[in-house]
């Protein structure tokens, strides 16, 4: 049968047209129906399997006395945790176990986060010196520790050096009163007594107060004479009106500094040699990626602006500050971020050492000793799940304000 | 500005003019002076001195102990702890020389170690072959690897009662073979698994697209030790009683899935590479999807994407010690082990077995950086 002449208008292109071969064919050979049907095929797939696991999950639990709904976080844990920031004891609740665990976390990235910025921005920088001997030492820094695994860097930290150190009687002595030994790393700790409130009142006021008016001072056209004399105010009322608020309340806030009493130090802080080597670790594995980002970053800047910036005259530390690192901030910034993500997640390595985490405490003793195991992972997924979320929306947002525009 | 008379212009003479040319500076040197060398690179100045004059004090520092500690006060060889343990000892090699049967083989069945042997000899063939880029016959050597190969080592690692070669259990294999193998079938698993789901994320269809970026971005927000615990505790639970994975299965699992999304990822990349003319060029010939892909795209791609790969192995590599969360003896895990034995206590026994790991890990993770450095450049070149 001669078949007729092509549809006298031809589709519009971006609209899928519906049977355009012959009958019974025309469904299959048209893509928008197939691409429905391979949906519908994947979706019922995925759904037996999702729905083949539930009920295996659920006879499985019950068969075994695993509990099967979140109420097993009300019981009682009846294990000590040795360092929470909030009050604990071995009396209370497995969901109290779980925020002491995500406490611990965050506070290990916290100060991980911070001490690996800084070391890697050094190195990052020390990288890119032109004196050789600078740059070599840190280029065998970064190789070093970037191809060693973290969990062996950890293991040295605790095992090899903190477990090594002598006992309290013979510590190491630090500056600022601080002690370092076997038992961990003794600090003078910040006592804030009556008053000590007006004392952070005040440092607040005298914050926002500079603030206020360097941004005052800024806005108004720039003078060569009296630089000097505005910087000295900000920080007057920076430092000043605290420092006054501090003697006139009696000076509230002092120090209490371990000192060594019979075989043990008392007053201070205690840092445990778990909490001292997981940091450490850390920071130093983060450091050397972040090196690499931030020489990643400054390499990708184009010769030619360090050379125009040269070409105006402008010394090398204003060019570094004004041209090259703006836009090195490009490509910096989304690595870096990922780098953060990477300690964030890295931290739950304290499970090897015995630092108690979220997962060495949740995801640890409490999957062993309730055998809850899909509610307990599924609990901690959903906190690291949270954070990098987070952190990729921020990204996405901080890209989509500064990044390049491509064309 | 008020316009100007063309007079003015001719009257605003430059302030100073050259009457004759500037005196040339004398030319460059064509080699420099070691002395000038020096200079320029370590004391252009007094900061730089300084730091110069700082690297060497830490380096004067921390290098005559560390070459003493590894080299002149080593114990060398030793039957027991007894030399290691005198005052001023070094590193004790003598503890790894007698434990590197463990540490390779873990708890392996002595008669019966020729296997591992085996299939660690095969499988460095197999992968020398593979990585040598201008080697003959490639497509064959990948064929092997990643079909045959697997079931060789399978067989003759797990044991098949009925060829003659009793079973070994999983629970007795340990060191660095364990190590290696989680890799590769990290790496082996995950490499067509990660172009699926690169292919499912670049997808038209929704569903397609939406399960697999859900799946990725759920595996890369989530550390690995939370995945292989999920898989060691889960997985059993998750299954009938009949399919119940055993104990090294669980944690190849999760490393499995783990290094897809990683991979995924990475094929992702390259894929974006690649130009959308291909794409079309390909239409125009009247290619269907999936030969599109399978003649077109995907040998572009892949070729792009080997760098990645090789440092997603070294990722990997170096994440392969923390299977010893599961209980799994990885080669960390021997070392940590090994550095308790009673008979070889002693001060210098743990930083020994942790050095001659770090040196081992160094030495490989910086061996594959290094080759992937090269196939980048040969790529770059070759365009």
């Amino acid at each position: 049968m001669a078949r007729m002449a092509a549809p006298s208008r031809p589709p519009e292109p971006g609209r899928r047209t519906l049977g355009q071969g012959r009958f019974p064919f025309s469904f299959w050979s048209d893509p928008a129906i197939r691409s429905v049907v391979w949906q519908i095929v994947f979706v019922a797939i995925i759904g037996w399997l999702m729905f083949e696991a539930v009920v295996n999950a659920r006879a499985n639990m019950q068969a075994r006395g695993i509990p099967i709904d979140f109420g097993f976080l009300d019981n009682v844990a009846g294990f000590d945790i040795n360092q929470s920031l909030i009050s604990y004891s071995a009396t209370s609740t497995y969901g109290r176990a779980f925020l002491v665990g995500l406490l611990n976390t965050c506070l290990v990235s916290a100060i991980g986060l911070v001490l690996a910025t800084i070391l890697g921005a050094l190195i990052g920088v020390a990288r890119l010196s032109k004196n050789l001997a600078v740059a070599q030492f840190a280029t065998v820094y970064v190789e070093a520790l970037r191809n060693v695994p973290l969990l062996l860097q950890l293991l040295f930290w605790y095992n090899a050096v903190l477990k090594a150190l002598p006992a309290p009687r013979q510590s190491y002595a630090l500056p600022f009163g601080a002690y370092l030994n076997n038992r961990g790393l003794f600090a003078p700790e910040l006592v804030f007594g009556p008053g000590a409130v007006w004392v952070g009142a005040a440092l607040l006021a005298g914050v926002l107060a500079a603030i206020a008016s360097w941004r005052l001072i800024r806005s108004r056209p720039a003078r060569r004479d009296g630089r000097l004399a505005a910087g000295l105010f900000v920080v007057f009322l920076a430092a000043g009106l605290p420092a006054a608020a501090f003697f006139i309340a009696g000076r509230p806030i002092s120090f209490a500094f371990p000192e060594l009493k019979g075989f043990n130090f008392i007053g201070g802080i205690r840092l445990l040699p778990e909490f001292v080597a997981l940091v450490l670790g850390l920071s130093l594995y983060t450091a050397a990626f972040i090196a690499e980002v931030v020489r990643a970053g400054v390499q990708a800047v184009p010769r030619g602006q360090s050379e125009a910036a040269a070409a105006l005259g402008l010394p090398r530390a204003l060019a570094l500050r004004f041209v090259i690192a703006p836009q090195a901030m490009r490509l910096i910034t989304p690595l870096l971020t990922s780098q953060y993500l990477n300690l964030i997640k890295n931290s739950s390595l304290a499970v090897f050492i015995g630092y108690p985490d979220l997962v060495q405490v949740f995801a640890g003793t409490v999957l062993n000793q309730t055998g809850a195991a899909v509610q307990v992972i599924f609990l901690t997924m959903a906190v690291y799940l949270a954070i990098s979320l987070c952190a990729s929306l921020a990204m996405n947002l901080y890209n989509r304000r500064f990044a390049l525009a491509e064309r | 500005m008020a316009s100007e008379s063309s007079g003015s212009l001719q009257s605003r003479v430059a302030v100073f003019v050259r009457r004759e040319p500037a005196p040339a500076y004398p030319p460059p040197p064509e080699r420099q002076s070691l002395s000038d060398l020096l200079k320029a690179n370590f004391f252009d100045g007094w900061l730089p001195t300084l730091m110069t004059l700082a690297v060497l004090a830490v380096v004067a520092l921390a290098l005559p102990p560390l070459l003493r500690f590894m080299i002149f006060d080593a114990v060398w060889s030793a039957p027991d702890g007894e030399l290691c343990r005198a005052p001023g000892a070094g590193a004790c090699w003598a503890f790894i020389g007698r434990k590197l049967p463990y540490f390779i083989y873990g708890s392996y069945p002595v008669d019966a170690r020729w296997r591992v042997d085996a299939v660690l000899f095969v499988g460095a063939v197999l992968i020398g072959w593979l990585l040598w880029l201008d080697a003959p016959g490639r497509r064959i050597g990948g064929l092997l690897f990643f079909l045959i190969y697997p079931i060789f080592a399978f067989v003759l690692l797990h044991g098949a009662p009925s060829l003659g070669l009793p079973a070994v259990d999983t629970t007795l294999w340990g060191g660095v073979f364990v190590s290696l193998l989680v890799a590769a079938v990290g790496i082996v698993a995950s490499l067509p698994l990660g172009i699926l789901l690169a292919l499912g994320r670049r997808s038209a269809l929704p569903a397609l697209s939406l399960a697999s970026t859900g799946f990725i971005e759920f595996v890369r927000g989530v550390p690995m030790i939370t995945v292989l615990f999920m898989a060691n505790t889960m997985l059993p639970l998750f299954v009938p009683e009949s399919l119940a994975p055993d104990r090294l299965a669980r944690p190849l699992i999760g490393v499995a899935l783990f290094a897809s999304a990683y991979m995924a990822e990475v094929v992702r990349g390259g894929l974006q590479a690649i130009s959308k003319g291909q794409f079309e060029g390909a239409a125009a010939l009247g290619l269907r999807p999936w030969p599109t892909l399978r003649l077109v795209i995907l040998p572009q791609a892949l070729r792009h994407v080997i760098p990645g790969v090789v440092n997603s192995f070294i990722g990997l590599f170096k994440d392969t010690t923390l299977v010893a969360a599961v209980g799994v003896f990885d080669f960390l895990r021997t070392v940590d082990t090994a550095r308790l034995d009673p008979v070889w206590a002693g001060p210098t026994i743990s930083a020994t077995g942790y050095v001659f790991a770090a040196l081992f890990y160094f030495v490989f993770c910086f061996g594959m950086s290094r080759y992937s450095l090269l196939v980048e450049r040969r790529l770059f070149y070759s365009g």
